[in-house]
């Protein structure tokens, strides 16, 4: 049988990535973190690791995508591309939680994992995940939610923290001040997003099962267009 | 150069995801257009975060629509077209990553098209005979300008608006009159039973720039007469105050439009854009041209909106000047007329 084959994207922050996947080895993964739009960036990236490992576009299996939460243009970037490769290319898309790759990269750790990306607002979009042995638990799915209800919900949990993601340089003092444990924060090399923890997660749901055509796809925001917050706040004021 | 050359084009500059497949710049094979409209109309207007949203969730079967209409696969394309500005940029970007992965994977020639380049291509899908150069105004929600069309894709701009758009002038004044968004056909249609001749409101000259445009002082005459019949207590006639603006618009566009015509020498002008499909403006330039002399084209209203078809024809045009754009296109939302 060939090996599968799948091309990750991750634009859900200011790290633009991508990879490519092929049965258990990362053949190519190209990341940068400038301040140029993913819109200039993506498509040559990948063209251009798509070039030096003589890929066929039509030999990948599947393209996975950092389906959010994240920056609401960057995502639609990399979702948009993804839609288009798999409109042309006739392939699934594998929809992976930014928040769940995130978290992906540090297999085999023994802390709670828990991404943190800034989202503004005091907030941050977090979840939290657990390895046993090789087995990746979720302990609570992607949201955003403060800084403050976030630490109770780690403690609750009697564990230890590992945080990763560009969150730690907004929020680590707070985190520091209220923490009742030891906290450890994930160092550069691996404290940003990357295509190819997108891919390797994809990999797993695509044997899982879990992938979704090219025209159903769409981000997960987790949060509303500020139009409609500000609208749904008049009418609850006027009902009231 | 192959004798028949057809595109595949996207278009999501605002609030229409819209998707066609065009042969050899004038033949439609399939137009579809997603329109956003009655999601916004709460909103009184255009919310850019809900339109690239929006343009996600529907380009892929719009764009699966419009091939399977056509009756054509990928492999039948020559290349694929899409607008990269002006527009919203959130709306704009979805488009062109879209189109871009598509040419891509597909190994077609991209092709950057401006949007306001294409309003006015879509003269050509119904009128066979039209051919640069000629004058044409484009009047829409987001532009007024009177532009010298010299060759496909060459533009010399004679005027444009200093202030408001004409078509955001009828969308103010529509919702100061309670009327609502989209206020073009709105105010067209509350017109019809108005007196366009019942109140005079000033039409904006500019010194020295005899083909600009100025619609702010007009929108707040309006403005201000509403407010006057308010302090008075008086009941406004609002088909007559609808007629009375939208005449006030219309004159300047179309004196505009025929004086340019006659100084350079022109016997065809067209007109472009949403607020071309105005059946005022319509009527008026058709009477004005007539008396001049003057040959007038002007789109369909499936043509005048928003679509794809017209990203196709000026695509078309592009495609035979050599015009080609790489994997780093990004959206320009206050791209140039001209610009490359």
């Amino acid at each position: 049988m060939e090996k599968m084959k799948i091309l990750g994207i991750e634009t859900s922050s200011l790290v633009a990535s991508a990879a490519i996947w092929e049965e258990d080895v990362i053949v190519a993964e190209y990341t940068v973190n400038f301040k140029k739009t993913h819109s200039q960036t993506l498509l040559p990236m990948i063209d251009e690791i798509v070039r030096m490992t003589e890929t066929q576009l039509a030999s990948l299996d599947g393209i996975a995508v950092s389906g959010g939460p994240g920056s609401f243009t960057g995502l639609r970037i990399g979702s948009a591309t993804a839609k288009g490769l798999g409109l042309a290319l006739k392939k699934p898309l594998i929809h992976v939680p930014t928040i769940a790759a995130m978290a992906y990269q540090c297999y085999g750790s023994r802390y709670l994992i828990c991404p943190i990306m800034d989202a503004r607002r005091n907030q941050v979009y977090t979840g939290l995940y657990l390895f046993s042995g090789e087995t990746f638990t979720t302990v609570m799915e992607p949201t955003a939610m403060d800084v403050r209800e976030l630490m109770d919900t780690i403690h609750q949990t009697g564990r230890e923290p590992f945080f990763v993601g560009d969150g730690i340089p907004v929020y680590r003092e707070q985190i520091e001040q209220m923490a009742e444990c030891p906290c450890h924060f994930a160092p550069a090399f691996m404290n940003r997003q990357r295509a190819a923890a997108v891919a390797s997660l994809g990999a797993v749901y695509m044997k899982e099962g879990r992938i979704e055509t090219a025209a159903a796809h769409q981000p997960e925001y987790l949060r509303k267009p500020q139009a409609e917050r500000e609208r749904e706040a008049r009418e609850r004021e006027q009902n009231a | 150069m192959k004798e028949e050359i057809t595109i595949l084009a996207i278009e999501s500059s605002c609030d229409e995801t819209a998707a066609a497949v065009v042969t050899n710049g004038r033949t439609v094979l399939s137009n579809v257009i997603s329109s956003q409209i009655a999601l916004h109309t709460v909103y009184g207007g255009v919310v850019p975060e809900i339109a690239s949203r929006k343009h996600i969730e529907k380009i892929n079967q719009v764009i699966e629509a419009a091939l399977d209409e056509a009756g054509k696969t990928l492999t039948d394309m020559d290349a694929v077209a899409v607008t990269y500005g002006p527009g919203l940029v959130g709306a704009l970007l979805v488009g062109v990553a879209e189109a871009k992965a598509i040419a891509y994977a597909s190994g077609l020639p991209l092709i950057g098209v401006h949007h306001i380049e294409g309003h006015i291509a879509a003269n050509f899908i119904e009128n066979q005979d039209l051919e640069p150069p000629f004058i044409c105004l484009v009047v829409s929600g987001g532009h007024t300008h009177l532009v010298v069309v010299k060759d496909y894709g060459e533009f010399q701009i004679l005027g444009r608006t200093r202030d408001d758009a004409a078509g955001e002038a009828f969308d103010k004044v529509a919702r100061a009159i309670g009327l609502g968004y989209p206020g073009g056909p709105k105010i067209d249609k509350e017109a019809r039973n108005g007196d366009p001749h019942a109140i005079a409101f000033p039409k904006a000259r500019i010194e020295g720039a005899p083909y600009d445009f100025s619609f702010s002082g007009l929108k707040s005459s309006v403005l201000n007469y509403l407010n006057h019949a308010k302090m008075l207590g008086e009941q406004v006639n609002c088909a007559d105050l609808a007629a009375s603006f939208q005449q006030a618009v219309v004159d300047v566009l179309v004196e505009h439009t025929v004086k340019a015509a006659k100084e350079f020498g022109f016997n065809r002008v067209a007109i472009a854009g949403g607020v071309a499909s105005n059946t005022c403006l319509r009527a008026a330039m058709r009477q004005a041209c007539g008396q001049a002399g003057i040959r007038f084209y002007y789109p369909s209203p499936i043509y005048c909106t928003d679509n794809a078809a017209m990203i196709g024809c000026a695509g078309y045009y592009e495609y035979r000047k050599g015009v080609r754009h790489g994997w780093d296109l990004n959206a320009v939302p206050n791209l140039k007329l001209g610009e490359r």
